[in-house]
């Protein structure tokens, strides 16, 4: 006899790729780097920004970039050009980077280096500003850009990237004497929709703001190493499993 | 398309499920998903991939069917629920306060499965543990 059953399961949808992100911070935790989620549209300036803040950063800090992007390596050549390790994702046609796509980066990025060398490891996601906000990679933050060009009305029509977002970063604001957008306009909808969110407004032509920002990525790196210290702390009081 | 991506993850979930249940004469008949309306899925979309994705595999023949749950959020100021538009900018519309918790909406849940089978070992339930 075929009896009809129910299984409950209250499992997340995303579970496989959330079972996938959670390997990859165990890893970045292990290795004590931070891990940033560069998220926008195309054309937002992920690049143009890392072009700026991967010179200023190197001084003080090891980073290497993880690059999504879709069918070219263009992105990964205007990187390497500044000396920081790239490893490019070509996601084909995906429109975003899941924890498995990062996962691979990280192998192709350990036969080049060893990640505990690393501070710092940011993830330029795809251009798009919808399904990167529901795939987690096993970032500690995700770093939205929103560029005033494309209008204060965008996080109200991509609401759920920025509030998922930590930091939202307002960018090209060198233009803003040449647009009809209002900055003020521009944060109330970021600051409606999340009103935790930290905004940063930057240029990366003009240099404005970028000095906040990097303070923040100092911050976050400070925060990483009180993090571990006090994790290693606990662990030091209770042996626990060390497995990656 | 990031449908087919949910769908993979959603199908990586049900042979798990399978491989659990260690029932070869397990059939799945109903996959049951609560989606929040404050996700990024579109639960026809959703459904048209599965349709496609399970052709051929030991799930054929099964559906499936997407509850919506409405995208509810709380006034922190006076307490109430509302239902956050973005005509008001997420805020609540009693004190213009803005999206600060959210009480439903984010749910992207595969909620139960039904199936038939012809041992009894399968009667107990619930054997996939919540991940997360």
């Amino acid at each position: 006899m075929h009896m009809p059953l129910e299984d409950t399961l209250g499992l997340n949808l995303l579970a496989a790729n959330q079972h996938q992100a959670e390997h990859n911070h165990e890893h970045f935790q292990a290795w004590n780097v931070l891990c940033l989620n560069l998220m926008s549209s195309p054309g937002a300036g992920k690049t143009a920004l890392l072009e700026r803040s991967l010179p200023a950063l190197a001084a003080d800090w090891r980073m290497a970039v993880l690059e999504g992007d879709m069918t070219t390596q263009l992105d990964a050549e205007r990187l390497e050009a500044v000396g920081i390790p790239v490893v490019p994702i070509t996601t084909g046609r995906a429109c975003h980077l899941d924890a498995a796509m990062v996962s691979g980066g990280l192998k192709l990025l350990k036969q080049r280096l060893d990640p505990a060398q690393l501070d710092l490891l940011l993830v330029e996601n795809v251009g798009n500003l919808v399904c990167p906000a529901e795939f987690e990679v096993g970032e500690h933050h995700k770093v939205a850009l929103l560029s005033v060009t494309e209008g204060d009305d965008k996080p109200l029509k991509y609401p759920l990237m920025f509030r998922q977002a930590d930091v939202v970063l307002i960018t090209k604001v060198d233009l803003l004497p040449h647009l009809p957008v209002e900055l003020a306009a521009i944060r109330r909808n970021i600051h409606s929709i999340n009103p935790n969110a930290t905004v940063i407004e930057v240029s990366a032509l003009s240099g404005e703001g970028l000095d906040s920002w990097h303070q923040w990525v100092r911050q976050a790196l400070a925060d990483r190493t009180a993090d571990v210290t006090s994790a290693a702390h606990a662990a030091d009081q209770s042996p626990a499993l060390a497995t990656a | 398309m990031h449908e087919v991506d949910m769908t993979k993850c959603l199908l990586i979930s049900l042979n798990e499920w399978r491989q659990r249940r260690d029932d070869p004469t397990a059939m799945v008949e109903t996959v049951h998903l609560d989606v929040g309306r404050f996700t990024c899925v579109e639960p026809d979309q959703l459904v048209t991939t599965y349709n496609a994705a399970v052709q051929g595999t030991w799930l054929d023949g099964s559906r499936l069917t997407i509850t919506d749950i409405p995208f509810v959020g709380r006034c922190l100021v006076c307490n109430s629920t509302y239902d956050p538009v973005p005509e008001t900018a997420y805020r609540s519309p009693c004190c213009d306060h803005p999206l600060e918790e959210i009480v439903s909406g984010r749910e992207l849940r595969i909620r139960s499965i039904d199936y038939r089978s012809t041992t009894g070992a399968a009667l107990e339930s619930g054997s996939i543990q919540r991940m997360r």
